[in-house]
């Protein structure tokens, strides 16, 4: 067994909006939805993604925020970049499910979107100009912070209106930290279950050097979907992240890091 | 038939310890590896100031081991200190490892940390691929090595661990230097190399720092050399370290002179509970070959 980056060639690369593509690769690969890759740059660095697209290709949607990102977007067709994994566990499959997306946090409920028997799919971003897989889920509720477009208002907003009146097996999200925490403490005064996927810094990426740990669970191995029993015993989860140096700080101080 | 060890004082269920450098971030980690059986666990090296490491990727899987060169990050002793406050009530001993560039750095971590309730300190002088710390700044040598840990001794009345490296020249030399400073162990051995992978495609060495040191299977039997020259050289016991994934690897350290063994790259290969998992193979094959203890099989490899 090793696990060192493989080089993949870049088939297709779908322009989302203007801070947002897709890469595909020509490979197949067993996927769990919510699981991720550790994606290569040579010479620059190694991040996790989310797989955004499962099947004949497997994608990645990338939002432009940093050094890293940047580099990826100056990327064309046929290029190639290493890629390990897939890691973590990925989203148990619950029946009559909620899922809500923020932003780029839409990327790895796609692939789970997919597998659900009839999700009720929210999508959420600041304007019109910033969803994200709007028509690839035609049928989803859509949000926007300013009103430009669908329910004016919040993720949370929209699924607190949406939550009052029906009971969910399962509520999926992915988002900004705090949008996570609003879900989750929603379901948790609702009663309904909920799984998250939570973003830290990885290093391994195969649950060995803790880099990643929330309260004593690996992001890379243990996450990065968490339920809520989990969720309940992390005391950092929505407050608190570590920076490179493993140095704690607020998660927004982490997200503005994150987005050097 | 028991498992229990005791060394340099520490008391311990069975002689499984988690190694510095996997795991070791956290008071609710490090209570998750006791509770998955260690029987004593390092915490990742702290030094004084906080460190962000080398770049992503740090750490890779090949066929035999691990190669990992993640240099050093962590938060520095300030941060270290609240984040492994009161470990008295911890189940089983912890032990901090602690790194510096100058002597005097190693002292301002041993002060720094000295309220937290560790069982003992660890002296890494051998880490292979951070420029300014261990085998890189020549804290490896016999001289240097008796001139840290004195100094370490100095400012702490725990047991102190000297870890060591297994590129050495004479591994024996180095350990009696630290026992002559006063060190009441050592752990033998840290990584192997530097070594390096590299990928044809990409035409780049896949560690971002090019190199970094080995662990795992691959360094198994130099491990067990090691460990069988120390046990040779020094009184003191020893916490043979290197490639252990089994209670047989675990046992043939302790045959070669360990009074315990550092578990790390195993928590690749067999999960978290790899401490209960090799502690009920060591019991298992003890039951099957008339072993009461694990004090009667340790150097038993000699003479």
């Amino acid at each position: 067994m090793a696990e060192i980056p493989e080089m993949v060639k870049i088939n297709r690369i779908v322009r989302e909006n203007s801070d947002t593509r897709t890469f595909f690769f020509g490979e197949k690969m067993e996927i769990t939805p919510g699981q991720f890759l550790m994606v290569w740059v040579p010479g620059l660095g190694e991040k996790p993604f989310s797989v955004s697209y499962m099947g004949e290709e497997t994608g990645i949607t990338v939002f432009r925020r940093g050094k890293f990102t940047e580099r990826l977007f100056s990327m064309k067709k046929g290029d190639i970049i290493g890629v390990r994994g897939p890691y973590g566990n990925g989203f148990g499959i619950k029946d009559n499910a909620c899922v809500v997306g923020g932003g780029c946090g839409i990327a790895p409920l796609g692939p789970l979107i997919e597998k659900l028997d009839d999700p009720l799919v929210i999508i959420g971003a600041k304007s019109s100009d910033g969803l994200i897989f709007s028509k690839r889920f035609a049928g989803a509720k859509i949000a926007t912070d300013d009103g430009s477009s669908g329910f004016h208002g919040f993720t949370t907003d929209l699924l607190e209106k949406v939550i009052r009146n029906r009971r969910f097996g399962m509520v999926y999200a992915c988002g900004p930290e705090i949008m996570m925490k609003r879900v989750f403490d929603m379901c948790e005064e609702n009663g309904t279950e909920c799984q998250v996927s939570l973003e830290r810094y990885v290093k391994c990426g195969f649950g060995i050097c803790g880099h990643c740990d929330i309260d004593g669970f690996m992001i890379c191995k243990d996450g990065p979907v968490f339920c809520s029993y989990q969720l309940r015993q992390m005391k950092s989860f929505g407050s608190r992240a570590k920076l490179k140096s493993g140095k704690k700080v607020s998660v927004a101080e982490y997200a503005g890091w994150r987005c050097r | 038939m028991g498992l229990e060890v005791e060394i340099s004082g520490l008391k311990l269920n069975n002689p499984t310890v988690l190694a510095s450098g996997i795991l070791g971030v956290s008071r609710k980690m490090i209570e998750r590896v006791i509770d998955n059986g260690a029987g004593a666990v390092t915490i990742k090296s702290i030094s004084y100031e906080g460190r962000e490491g080398h770049n992503n990727p740090t750490v890779i899987s090949m066929e035999n081991g691990l190669m990992n060169a993640v240099g050093y990050s962590n938060p520095g002793a300030e941060e270290s200190s609240k984040e492994f406050s009161g470990l008295n009530d911890m189940k089983a001993p912890v032990i901090a490892s602690v790194i510096g560039q100058e002597t005097g750095d190693f002292v301002k971590v041993v002060k720094a940390l000295e309220k937290c309730g560790f069982s003992a300190l660890e002296v890494p002088l051998s880490c292979p691929h951070t420029p300014g710390f261990g085998t890189l700044a020549g804290q490896d040598t016999p001289e240097k090595t008796g001139e840290i840990t004195k100094a370490v001794c100095s400012a702490t009345d725990l047991p102190v661990f000297v870890k060591l490296s297994p590129n050495t020249k004479n591994i024996g030399e180095v350990a009696m230097a630290a026992e002559r400073a006063g060190a009441s162990g050592i752990t033998a051995v840290n990584t192997m190399g530097p070594g390096m992978v590299i990928n044809i495609e990409a035409r780049k060495p896949v560690l971002a720092f090019g190199v970094g040191g080995i662990s795992g299977p691959a360094l198994k039997p130099v491990a067990v050399r090691c460990v069988y020259d120390v046990y040779e050289s020094v009184r003191i016991p020893v916490i043979g370290t290197g490639g252990v994934t089994n209670g047989r690897d675990a046992i043939e350290m302790i045959m070669a002179g360990a009074s315990c063994v550092g578990i790390g790259s195993a928590v690749y290969y067999r999960g978290i509970d790899v401490f209960r998992k090799i502690c009920a193979e060591m019991e298992e094959w003890m039951k099957k070959n008339g072993y009461k203890n694990i004090e009667e099989m340790v150097g038993a490899a000699h003479g």
